[in-house]
């Protein structure tokens, strides 16, 4: 294995930053869309419902499915995959968001109200700053989940360390399969490392234990 | 000056939470809204900071409507304080104090400055506080913190809602004394709600106790403590209240009305004859104006009388003028030192007119204690 990684070692750069390339634009496409989202139905109980019902039936299907439906609207290539994914990560995104504000104090909403804070000001000086490690909690499932769910996306000609694991398996180099799937879990670990940083460096002192 | 005409608040068009409701708060007063849960006086104070909007009637404060102005500078302009504090946890406590001003001022030192003074204010040494979070305080001083803050950005008015209900005993008689003391200092308006009436006497310039929506009673606490308007304000306020605090009696509630008297121009013979008739040894001499007004002129013992029993003597002649006499709202308690003091059985009650009241004497003082003492009979 160790000679596999030296002798192809620009394509499995390559390959990584496929990878986590594919499955940070899901991530931060998911973000965009899924923290607005998840404030949005905060004070709706019958939209959350239904965003909440709706995001919860998308993640019961089938990563290959998901991929495969992807196809007919985009094609092949990163388009497709870069939906799909992006699919996967908004559902813990919306609901950690909608959890993360609800989860929230009332009487400090309260107290917020009655000194004139607009509901602007609470929302970026209060609801989000408490929030936000619940916030992060989601995003770091969606980015986790997604490098896993991107090896996958080889099927569709989106590359990514998926590449190493089809091609090793269909000319059985086990130290290829060895090499992408150990990858894309350190990637997962290291992902997931780094976001736990930015989360702490986030949440302020006040909220640590 | 707040006033509120007329206020009814409905949520479904029958039950009115809040019935017709009529309140003015004067500048400066610390008024105390008291009741059972679910009588309205939240309600109603949540109205004039527009938190909850009348159905209908109007709020005015200095004579404007609140509705005209814009909700969220009203409410930078009254200071507002909750039982469950409600401090910012993300915060220190020096940002939570001047969390609303540094919305509009800028200018992070000087803000940071009146945060330091405000928490000098509530007795929080700020060396100590100023840049810790709230997780690191006990309930006592973050409601010190939450009266701090609702001082930042110097109101006219405070809001407080059932503000010390959630501390134990000793820090809430501590911060009982200290928003007293802040009051005196700063002559805020304050409006204040509380279930609990011995908090609210000893707060309150002028407590309105509500029921259902209306208020029953509203009155200083002495007044209500004396004269509860009916059976649920005296419920409400506990029949044997007066014992608890004697502070609260005056001369006027001690003193003996119907006391024999007896007019400045009678003789010593007849004076003689009213004592015999109403069994006691001293009488309040009088003399009477116009429209049943009696002025005290004088007492007389029956040491005065000693073999004086004629006609020619009068009482303008042997009374005692120089008698010491109290105002029917000297307090009972400065009545019983002014006796220890002067070594006095009887205390005349004297108007500013010089008009004539009553007298205290020993039996009455016995009798209004025994009175309002709990538990005691009759044997």
């Amino acid at each position: 294995m160790i000679d596999f990684i030296t002798n192809n070692w620009p394509m499995i750069v390559q390959k990584s930053l496929e990878h986590v390339s594919l499955s940070f634009t899901a991530v931060i496409l998911a973000c965009l869309i899924g923290i607005p989202v998840g404030f949005l139905i905060v004070n709706h109980d019958k939209a959350a419902r239904i965003v909440i019902g709706a995001a919860n039936i998308i993640q019961t299907i089938p990563s290959l499915a998901m991929f495969a439906f992807a196809m007919p609207i985009f094609g092949i290539g990163t388009k497709p995959a870069v939906f799909a994914l992006f699919l996967y990560a908004l559902l813990p995104i919306i609901k950690n968001s909608l959890i993360g504000i609800k989860n929230v104090d009332p009487s400090i909403i309260k107290a917020a109200r009655g000194m004139g804070m607009t509901k602007t000001q609470i929302m970026f000086k209060v609801e989000i700053p408490l929030a936000i490690s619940v916030i992060m909690g989601g995003v770091r499932i969606a980015a986790v989940t997604c490098i896993g769910i991107t090896t996958i996306a080889t099927l569709i000609a989106a590359g990514g360390l998926g590449d190493l694991i089809y091609r090793g398996l269909s000319t059985f180099n086990q130290p290829m399969i060895f090499t992408g799937a150990l990858l894309s879990a350190v990637l997962a670990l290291i992902v997931d490392f780094l976001l736990g940083i930015v989360e702490k460096a986030l949440t302020s002192k006040g909220l640590k234990d | 000056m707040i006033q509120l005409q007329n206020i009814v608040k409905t949520y479904d068009g029958t039950t009115k939470i809040i019935d017709n409701l009529d309140l003015t708060i004067e500048d400066g007063e610390f008024m105390v809204l008291v009741g059972e849960s679910g009588c309205g006086k939240t309600t109603t104070m949540q109205m004039i900071n527009r938190l909850v909007d009348p159905t209908s009637g109007t709020i005015t404060i200095d004579g404007e409507d609140i509705t005209k102005m814009d909700k969220i500078q009203l409410r930078r302009r009254i200071g507002y304080v909750i039982q469950q504090i409600g401090l910012f946890p993300h915060w220190t406590i020096e940002q939570n104090v001047v969390a609303v001003l540094s919305l509009t001022s800028k200018d992070t030192e000087k803000n940071l400055q009146v945060a330091r003074d405000l928490l000098d204010k509530v007795d929080l040494d700020p060396d100590i506080y100023a840049s810790r979070y709230p997780k690191e305080l006990s309930g006592g001083q973050l409601q010190r913190v939450g009266v701090a803050r609702a001082l930042a950005n110097d109101p006219d008015i405070i809001l407080m809602d059932e503000p010390f209900s959630a501390l134990d005993p000793i820090t809430r008689e501590q911060l009982q004394d200290e928003i007293v003391r802040i009051h005196d200092e700063l002559g805020k308006t304050i409006i204040f709600v509380t279930h609990d009436i011995d908090e609210a006497i000893k707060v309150g310039d002028r407590i309105a106790v509500m029921q259902e929506g209306k208020i029953i009673q509203c009155d200083s606490a002495e007044e209500i403590l004396k004269n509860p308007i009916n059976d649920f304000v005296l419920n409400f306020v506990g029949k044997n209240r007066l014992w608890k605090t004697p502070d609260m009696l005056s001369a006027q509630d001690v003193m003996v009305k119907n006391f024999p008297t007896i007019m400045a121009s009678r003789s010593t013979a007849q004076a003689i004859e009213r004592m015999a008739n109403k069994e006691t040894l001293m009488l309040c001499v009088i003399e009477n104006l116009k429209k049943e007004k009696k002025k005290l002129v004088g007492l007389v013992g029956a040491n005065r009388l000693a073999g004086l029993n004629d006609h020619k003597t009068k009482m303008t002649d042997i009374m005692k003028k120089d008698f010491i006499s109290v105002t029917p709202e000297t307090s009972l308690t400065d009545v019983i030192n002014l006796r220890n003091e002067k070594g006095v059985k009887y205390i005349p009650v004297v108007d500013e007119e010089g008009l004539y009241h009553g007298i205290i004497t020993n039996a009455s003082i016995l009798n209004v204690l025994s009175q309002i003492m709990p538990g005691t009979e009759d044997y």
